[in-house]
């Protein structure tokens, strides 16, 4: 196998350690590797990765594999940033004594993403702290739809009410404070149940999935062209990113690359795609401690970058661009000329913004040491991007692991670590400046060349991980090929899903009128982690 | 203080004239696909790469008939690039005030090899209203005063996601920025369906979203209206129905307008939440 060299140490250890309970090991790229095991080996592995080599647990997911291979697989992806791959073990789950072991105590983020397995594939989770249901609200009939042997449009009986039993919390004082799903604002549905004594928040209860549409089903029923339009509507908001990264695990597994001008364009339109929501998330921000001006001058510069996105891909999100292979449109002189005028234009104006919002002393008041996660708990919680670089986690894929044009264009990463309103608002500040510079760069050295190369072909079996750096943090999108240009299993993990729940964390002892601000600041998307 | 008011004294006025001059959309911006049915020789390869469906025909007795529904139809375009008889436009603004008149269709005779052989009926395309530039001119004005005339006041909405991607919500929320400021019509966004005269609801309807979009319809006073926004909430869009979706808005609560579009740019929007006001004004 043509492993990356970083890897080799890696595997030479865990080789040695593990050899004769490694069923087997398996590179199909030079940075993605299967190591097959029994399910005994699943903490071990863990403990070991994560204390020896620095690894994170960065997505659990099932696989009916019943009718090939007479199991379920489960995988364990973990990201090994340092040396720049993924190790990943995949263990079988048996039909007949359908349950798996947790890992939640150890690794806090696999929380979700575990009870997601046990709804959807009905394979009873032991050992977890709370292994309720999730994905599947309690009033779901007892069906498993990722199973293969559920019908994608089975009929299912009108949703009957909220049958959720919440946490009680009790004491001298305490009340608690339910909203939504429909919340007072323009955004999308979720339920949080605070407890309160007094003004601050004692415990914050989440409740998600209320926009669960069946995509990973979806996305098995679907030829996989079609299946980039859908990655589009995972999170409208990354549209281009959770596409990208949906190619991407396709051209891996046809061991293609995009062409050279190809992730360039990728990579400006990642750029714009983070630009427009940190321009709208610091406007937002600003908003929701009164300070609308700000917001007005930011909602301003991005419609204006939604305007060129219009420009270069006939939409203001950047759909319909995205394409297997690389992209589907070239751009000619006068999309190109707008763009390499951004940089210039729009610098000097979010300057002056952010000199505003540093001014106004008031709003700094409002967002320092709000909503404050620390770094110790971000790290439990596994928590990545924006969020987590505001708290100490130095991780970014676009350096770390670099796909697209990544590789040719130098930026920084901002690392903060008091991790509160102010840091999220910061990483937002640094990287919009960083985001023009990337794209000024791309565009100087912009490769000559075709925009894509036709896939028509997707070999049938195959397994691969797509990964994107998108502007909220890591995509994944792992797939596993199936016959006639179609997908087995489709498996999205936006980065939403693991930084939930250290939002319950962040609010604690912040008062209610303060969560606005607080989740705009993490701005997480349900449809990302609802699918 | 002064600060702020003199970086707004030099930004100066940045607000959209439309409705008042047509909508400022790049040369490259993609509206809907437009079918020329007299000239459409083969639904199929089209009906092959429509990632939606919105592109659909079925074959009985030597006919075809065939079909763009813009209730599912995302604008991608790519049905334009393997069929000449198909192209894209930039239009945007458009609203519908019935289910079927998004849907345009037709039907042929068929040769033996499965193309068309000539138009035996229709095209039946009972276009959705489109924007013409001079009764767009006119809606602004009206739009205050049908308001006024209808709830005495000015016109309050309340925005339901009902299972979207967020992509509308993003540009839903875009309306109330100083680009196309919904508010200089005199229309507010509020936080509650209890104020609210119109709801703007997001789709597709999720199983888990059902019952909450019920009970926040039941909760809007009536006379009210509802606005079924972009190709999911028309029709349920690329994800149909499902076992966690049930398709578009109008399959949990009765729609007055619907405004296709992934998403609905906020022109169009726009364009259909004054033919709303419309329709209730004229009814
Ligand atoms: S533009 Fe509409 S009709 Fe054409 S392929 Fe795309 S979704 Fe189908
Ligand atoms: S219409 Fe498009 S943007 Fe709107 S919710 Fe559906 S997929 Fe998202």
């Amino acid at each position: 196998m043509n492993l990356l060299p970083s890897l080799m140490p890696m595997l030479d250890a865990v080789r040695e350690r593990f050899e004769d309970r490694l069923d087997a090991v398996v590179a199909p790229r030079a940075n993605e590797v299967y190591f097959h095991a029994h399910p005994d080996l699943v903490a071990g592995f863990c403990a070991y990765l994560y204390k020896a080599w620095d690894a994170r647990l960065t997505g659990v997911f099932a696989d009916d594999a019943v009718a090939e291979a007479g199991v379920f697989h489960l995988y364990y992806v973990y990201t090994l940033d340092a040396a720049g791959g993924f190790f990943i073990l995949r263990v079988p789950v048996p039909p007949n004594r359908p349950e798996f072991t947790s890992l939640t105590n150890a690794v806090h983020a696999v929380n979700w993403q575990e009870r997601e397995i046990q709804d959807m594939f009905g394979l009873k989770l032991i050992g977890h702290p709370n292994a309720r249901r999730c994905a599947l609200h309690d009033d779901w009939p007892e069906v498993h739809p990722l199973r293969k042997d559920f019908d994608l449009r089975a009929p299912m009986p009108p949703f009957q009410g909220e049958r959720h039993k919440f946490r009680q919390v009790e004491g001298d004082g305490v009340f608690q404070v339910p909203v939504g799903p429909v919340h007072a604002g323009v955004i999308e549905p979720g339920h949080f149940l605070f407890s309160v004594a007094g003004e601050p928040v004692l415990y914050l209860q989440l409740r998600l999935f209320y926009t669960h549409k069946g995509t990973e089903k979806l996305f098995e029923s679907l030829p996989i062209t079609h299946g980039v339009r859908l990655a589009e509507s995972i999170s409208g908001d990354s549209s281009f990113a959770h596409a990208t990264a949906f190619c991407h695990a396709v051209e891996r597994a046809c061991e293609v690359d995009a062409p050279p001008r190809a992730r360039a364009l990728r990579t400006v339109c990642l750029e714009l795609e983070r630009l427009y929501n940190h321009i709208g998330d610091i406007g937002a921000i600003c908003t929701d401690v009164a300070f609308a001006t700000a917001n007005m001058h930011a909602m301003r510069l991005k419609d204006r970058v939604m305007r060129l996105n219009e420009h270069l891909t006939g939409n203001r999100l950047l759909k319909g661009m995205a394409r297997l292979g690389g992209v589907r449109f070239d751009w000619a002189e006068d999309q190109l000329e707008p763009l390499r005028r951004l940089p210039g234009q729009l610098r000097p104006e979010f300057d002056s913004l952010m000199e505003l919002i540093a001014d106004s002393t008031g709003t700094r008041d409002r967002l320092e040491r709000t909503g404050t996660l620390k770094p110790e708990t971000a790290r439990n919680f596994g928590v990545v991007g924006i969020a987590g670089r505001a708290s100490g986690f130095n991780h970014d894929l676009r350096r770390d692991i670099p796909h697209a044009f990544y590789d040719q264009t130098q930026f920084k990463v901002p690392v903060f670590t008091e991790g509160d309103v102010l840091r999220r608002l910061e990483v937002r500040r640094v990287e919009v400046g960083e985001s023009l510079s990337i794209i000024r760069q791309t565009l100087e050295r912009l490769p000559a060349g075709p925009v894509f190369v036709p896939i028509d072909e997707v070999p049938a079996g195959r397994v691969a991980l797509g990964y994107v750096e998108g502007w909220r943090g890591e995509i994944y999108h792992w797939i596993r090929t199936a016959p006639g240009n179609r997908l087995a299993r489709c498996k999205i993990k936006d980065p939403s899903l693991q930084n939930w729940p250290a939002l319950s964390e962040a609010i604690l002892g912040n008062i209610i009128p303060d969560f606005p601000v607080v989740n705009k600041s993490f701005n997480l998307s349900y449809s990302g982690t609802d699918r | 203080m002064f600060d702020v008011l003199r970086k707004s004294l030099k930004v100066g006025v940045v607000t959209s004239s439309y409705p008042a001059t047509p909508a400022a959309l790049s040369p490259h911006a993609r509206g809907c696909p437009e079918i020329d049915f007299a000239q459409w020789q083969d639904a199929r390869p089209a009906a092959r790469v429509c990632p939606t469906g919105a592109i659909a025909f079925t074959d009985a007795e030597g006919r075809r008939t065939a079909r763009l529904d813009l209730g599912h139809c995302v604008y991608c375009g790519l049905c334009a690039e393997v069929d000449p008889a198909i192209r894209m436009t930039r239009r945007c603004e458009i609203a519908a005030y019935r289910r079927p008149d998004l849907i345009s269709q037709a039907t042929y005779s068929l040769k033996p090899d499965g193309t068309h052989e000539r138009l035996v009926k229709g095209p039946d395309t009972p276009a959705p209203m489109v924007a013409q530039p001079k009764a767009v001119a006119e809606l602004g004005r009206q739009i205050q005063a049908e308001a006024a005339r209808l709830f005495g006041r000015s016109l309050h909405i309340r925005e339901v996601d009902a299972g979207s991607c967020n992509g509308c919500e993003l540009e839903i929320s875009n309306l109330s920025g100083p680009i196309y400021d919904l508010e200089r019509f005199g229309i507010h966004l509020v936080a509650s369906p209890r104020h609210a005269d119109m709801l703007l609801v997001t789709g597709p309807v999720t199983r888990n979203m059902e019952l909450a979009l019920k009970k926040t319809y039941d909760a809007t006073p009536t006379p009210r209206l509802v606005v079924a926004i972009g190709a999911c909430g028309c029709g349920g869009g690329i994800f149909g129905v499902n076992y966690a979706t049930r398709g578009g808005v109008d399959a949990v609560i009765p729609v007055d307008v619907y405004i296709p579009g992934c998403p609905p740019n906020p022109y169009a929007l726009l364009y259909g939440i004054l033919q709303a006001v419309r329709k209730r004004a004229q009814a």
